[in-house]
């Protein structure tokens, strides 16, 4: 059971990531889907900043610091490279539905997959 | 286009909030922020705009070839001073012990200083340019997009 | 029927599986910091930079952010193209 509260973080982590796949399997309106796919890439990001925390850390800068015990600075500037691109992504998800409703009028994923010649 | 209330606070806002991203991405390179921080908290200044007064008050402001060549200028800035210290290798540092930018500071806490940081200060300027109008030029092209076919063109 | 008790079983797998993983792995709190060690130790004599994350997002590993403004460009560039207003076509 302490493992329950000591790897808190990555508990976390697993339970994001659980009700992002749920929500991608189950779900069928196009919108939730776009939301599902980024459920899932939050819980990728706070699983790379989580790794890189150490005990009694302070935040990795110089600048009127009270020591020089920090956290890792190389996991920060990862996560700060994959938010960027989740936002990439989600913005052409965006898109491809708005071409999907502008030309079927539909925003359900069973019914527009009929490409209609 | 909301009520008079929003639109009231809105004008009040965003001269804050345009501030406080500006802020951010100066101080990328002494304190916690920077170009891709910045970037984002000045783009939510747009998407303020955008969501209180409607995309077509905004689109006679914020033009898309303007948004273009602010993105293009930004993004040759950044690659144009990685091309810089080609002398020793790409990507190399050679603004450190210059006078511009230049102070080498000694290990350990130190009090703040601006003008450090080698060539680590221009490039963020240079993203945050690329970053701010990529994310105003999207919202402004979604927002004009999922109009109703019921408003003027 | 069939359908919804295999997807229904296949998402409790791998539910298990993340939280087996999850309570397994090294205690929170204790990362093996080698390379991060000595980037904290070389940061501002090497880059003369006094923030340590800055100098690894634009010196110690510029590459990675040179490939993430290429990404953020394309992404500009395919939202452009993809949503531009035709002039035959109505709304």
């Amino acid at each position: 059971m302490t493992a329950l509260i000591v790897n808190a973080p990555f508990v976390a982590v697993a339970a994001l990531a659980c009700i992002g796949l749920y929500i991608m399997v189950t779900q069928r309106n196009l919108i939730k889907l776009v939301m599902g796919v980024t459920i899932l890439q939050s819980a990728v990001n706070l699983f790379l900043i989580s790794l890189g925390y150490r005990s009694g850390g302070a935040a990795p800068g110089f600048t009127h610091a009270s020591g020089t015990l920090m956290v890792l600075p190389v996991p920060q500037a990862l996560t700060l490279t994959s938010i960027v691109i989740g936002v990439a992504t989600t913005a052409l998800m965006l898109t491809l539905v708005i071409l999907i409703h502008r030309h079927t009028s539909e925003t359900d994923a069973e019914k527009s997959r009929r490409v209609k010649g | 286009m909301m009520s008079i209330i929003v639109r009231t606070m809105t004008r009040l806002v965003t001269p804050a909030v345009l501030i406080f991203g500006l802020y951010v991405i100066m101080h990328g390179h002494v304190t916690v922020g920077g170009g891709f921080q910045g970037g984002a908290v000045f783009a939510s200044a747009a998407a303020l705009l955008l969501a209180a007064f409607g995309s077509e008050r905004i689109r006679e402001h914020l033009k898309l070839p303007d948004l273009t060549v602010i993105s293009c200028v930004g993004a040759l800035l950044f690659a144009g001073l990685a091309f810089g210290g080609l002398g020793k290798t790409f990507f190399y540092n050679f603004l450190v012990g210059s006078p511009l930018f230049g102070h080498v500071p000694e290990f350990g806490p130190t009090h703040e200083d601006i003008w450090t940081g080698g060539v680590i200060a221009p490039m963020n300027i240079g993203v945050a340019l690329n970053v701010v109008a990529g994310l105003g030029a999207i919202m402004l092209l979604m927002a004009l997009a999922s109009r109703n076919k019921g408003d003027k063109e | 029927m069939a359908r919804r008790v295999f997807t229904g079983a296949t998402l409790v797998l791998v539910a298990m599986m993340l939280f087996a993983v999850a309570l397994a792995m090294r205690p929170f709190g204790e990362p093996p910091s080698a390379m991060d060690d000595y980037i904290i130790q070389n940061t501002q004599e090497v880059t003369g930079a006094n923030s340590a994350v800055a100098a690894v997002v634009f010196d110690w590993r510029g590459y990675d952010t040179l490939g993430e403004a290429t990404v953020l460009f394309t992404a500009f560039t395919g939202v452009a193209m993809l949503l531009r207003r035709r002039k035959d076509e109505s709304g």
